[in-house]
């Protein structure tokens, strides 16, 4: 123990942060990449339950009688890395091994600016709001590459698809972020979460916390709405998911990918992008780890005082929508998607961002307390 | 003004909420999965299984070589080679089903004048190495024995709607 103490002391000041920080970024990293098995293992069972089915029930955690089926994720993953991983032989070897990386990176890095409480965050960014937005379009890069190196032209009409769809939805989402980024006042996503503190209930009464209803999303509910989708029809998920588009296509980009490189590379930066957009939506729109009963029940409750554990509960939700909207929905034919994207979703943002001009303008509003 | 209702159908996500809210109740009612290995379906008394050749209660081969159900046979599943057996009568020397060719349509029951070839209701086998698929005289005579009172009673079952 001493030794320990004395090695840390060596350590510097500047050591000591960077060890902090390794060890906060791995335990992000950790906490990111079990959550995406669970949440493989969660998308199975709540979609078994809605076709009133059970979903996994056999895998035990090491065979212990309850829980059953927790440990099908994990099974899975052992069972994708001991496959082989085929490269085919027309494919561009270095681009297509190169790819999946491409896709993983942003979708792991995204998270350095994610404020998880009111004082954990890894990095405390101002822009952080634009480099989330660069890191997200960033992904497609993985998934065009993929499906350019693979050779195949089902891979390549996969990543075609996956292009356009996500220039059409990156814009709308731009348009629904320009909308918090007025409300705030700022690009930090923990000045944001803090911008939500005092809202709705201050025009009444100035400067008073109103739990959910001082969130962004009672002013911004069509920005939430489309930034929501926009979200599921940037991270290739159902009823958005053409580029996989499995009746007509295959298996879209991802038709050449096996074991490894399908498992982790593939499956991995899809879930991971998911629970980010569900944990982007909760900390832009509905105040992330902000208290819904804050100003309501007294200051010192637990109930009443900001944590982690709102902004899980409210992932947890969006996440929950993901694989519902995925149950309920027929996927888009691919017109429409265009349609949707540029002829719906733009528009709609647009009025909004100049509805909430006129708000600001004026100082209606949340907006009453800014000057 | 119709065209106008209809826009805002579209716009406000109705018919969508209305789906969601039909899956989301779903999710809560009782599931009708059979947790198969543990609790199984009723059978029919006619399930058609794998195959078996009988024998009658004084232990002599049912099956008098006739060939009806190889001739009936669909999927030409059935392989089968007479001669005159020891005590005189006409008896197969071999009597080969392949299993991968059979289609499991029960046609050979339904020939068999003497109820030699049935299928049983066993459906749970596999085969381990190349060449099980093909079931030959001893394997489905062996199957008949052993299953004899099972598909006696099945018979019995069956018979009064025949």
């Amino acid at each position: 123990m001493n030794t320990l103490i004395h090695w840390w002391n060596l350590l510097g000041a500047d050591g000591q942060h960077l060890v902090v920080m390794t060890a906060q970024i791995v335990a992000v990293m950790m906490s990111v990449i079990v959550s995406v098995a669970m949440m493989t293992y969660a998308e199975r069972k709540v979609i078994g339950f809605i076709q009133v089915r059970i979903g996994p029930n056999q895998v035990r955690i090491f065979g212990l009688p309850f829980l059953k089926g927790l440990a099908q994720p994990f099974a899975d993953v052992i069972k994708l890395l001991l496959k082989e991983v085929i490269v085919p032989a027309e494919s561009d070897k270095f681009l297509f091994l190169l790819a999946p990386l491409i896709a993983l990176v942003p979708a792991l890095a995204t998270w350095a600016v994610v404020p998880f409480s009111p004082d954990f965050v890894l990095a405390k960014l101002d822009a952080g709001l634009l480099y989330i937005l660069a890191l997200t379009s960033l992904g497609v890069y993985g998934i065009i590459l993929a499906g350019w190196a693979a050779n195949s032209k089902y891979a390549l009409l996969g990543a075609m698809r996956s292009a356009a769809q996500i220039v059409a939805y990156e814009i709308a989402m731009g348009f629904a972020l320009v909308g918090v980024l007025m409300a705030a006042g700022s690009l930090n996503l923990t000045e944001i979460v803090r911008a939500q503190s005092h809202g709705y209930a201050s025009y009444v009464y100035p400067w008073q916390a109103a739990g959910f209803l001082s969130w962004n999303w009672f002013w911004l509910f069509p920005l939430m709405v489309v930034y929501f989708i926009a979200g599921i029809a940037e991270t290739n998920r159902a009823p958005f998911d053409v580029a996989e588009g499995e009746s007509e296509i295959v298996a879209g980009f991802h038709v050449e990918y096996s074991g490894a490189t399908f498992a982790t590379l593939f499956a991995l930066p899809e879930y991971a992008n998911m629970i980010l957009v569900a944990t982007l939506a909760s900390v832009l729109f509905l105040g992330g780890w902000q208290s819904p009963f804050e100003g309501y029940l007294a200051a010192d409750l637990p109930l009443a005082s900001p944590s982690f554990l709102w902004l899980f509960l409210k992932i947890l939700c969006f996440l929950f929508c993901f694989l519902w909207f995925r149950a309920t929905f027929p996927r888009y034919r691919y017109d429409q998607i265009m349609r949707l994207g540029w002829k719906v979703f733009i528009p709609i943002t647009l009025i909004w961002i100049g509805v909430e001009c006129v708000m600001v303008w004026f100082k209606v509003g949340p907006w009453a307390r800014v000057l | 003004m119709r065209a106008l209702r209809q826009f805002a159908k579209t716009l406000f996500l109705g018919e969508l909420l209305q789906g969601l809210a039909l899956t989301f109740r779903y999710m809560w009612k009782p599931k009708f999965t059979v947790h198969y290995p543990e609790e199984k379906t009723p059978q029919s008394v006619r399930y058609r299984g794998l195959h078996a050749l009988r024998r009658y209660p004084n232990g002599e081969e049912r099956c008098i070589a006739c060939k009806l159900c190889e001739a009936v046979c669909p999927a030409l599943a059935i392989t089968i080679e007479s001669d005159v057996s020891a005590d005189g009568t006409r008896r197969t020397t071999r009597y080969d089903i392949d299993l991968f060719k059979c289609i499991y349509c029960g046609f050979c029951e339904e020939a068999c004048p003497v109820d030699a070839i049935v299928e049983t209701r066993i459906h749970e086998y596999h085969m381990e190495n190349r060449g099980e698929n093909i079931m030959n005289k001893d394997k489905l005579l062996a199957i008949g024995e052993r299953y004899e009172s099972m598909i006696a009673a099945d018979k019995l079952a069956d018979a009064p709607y025949r």
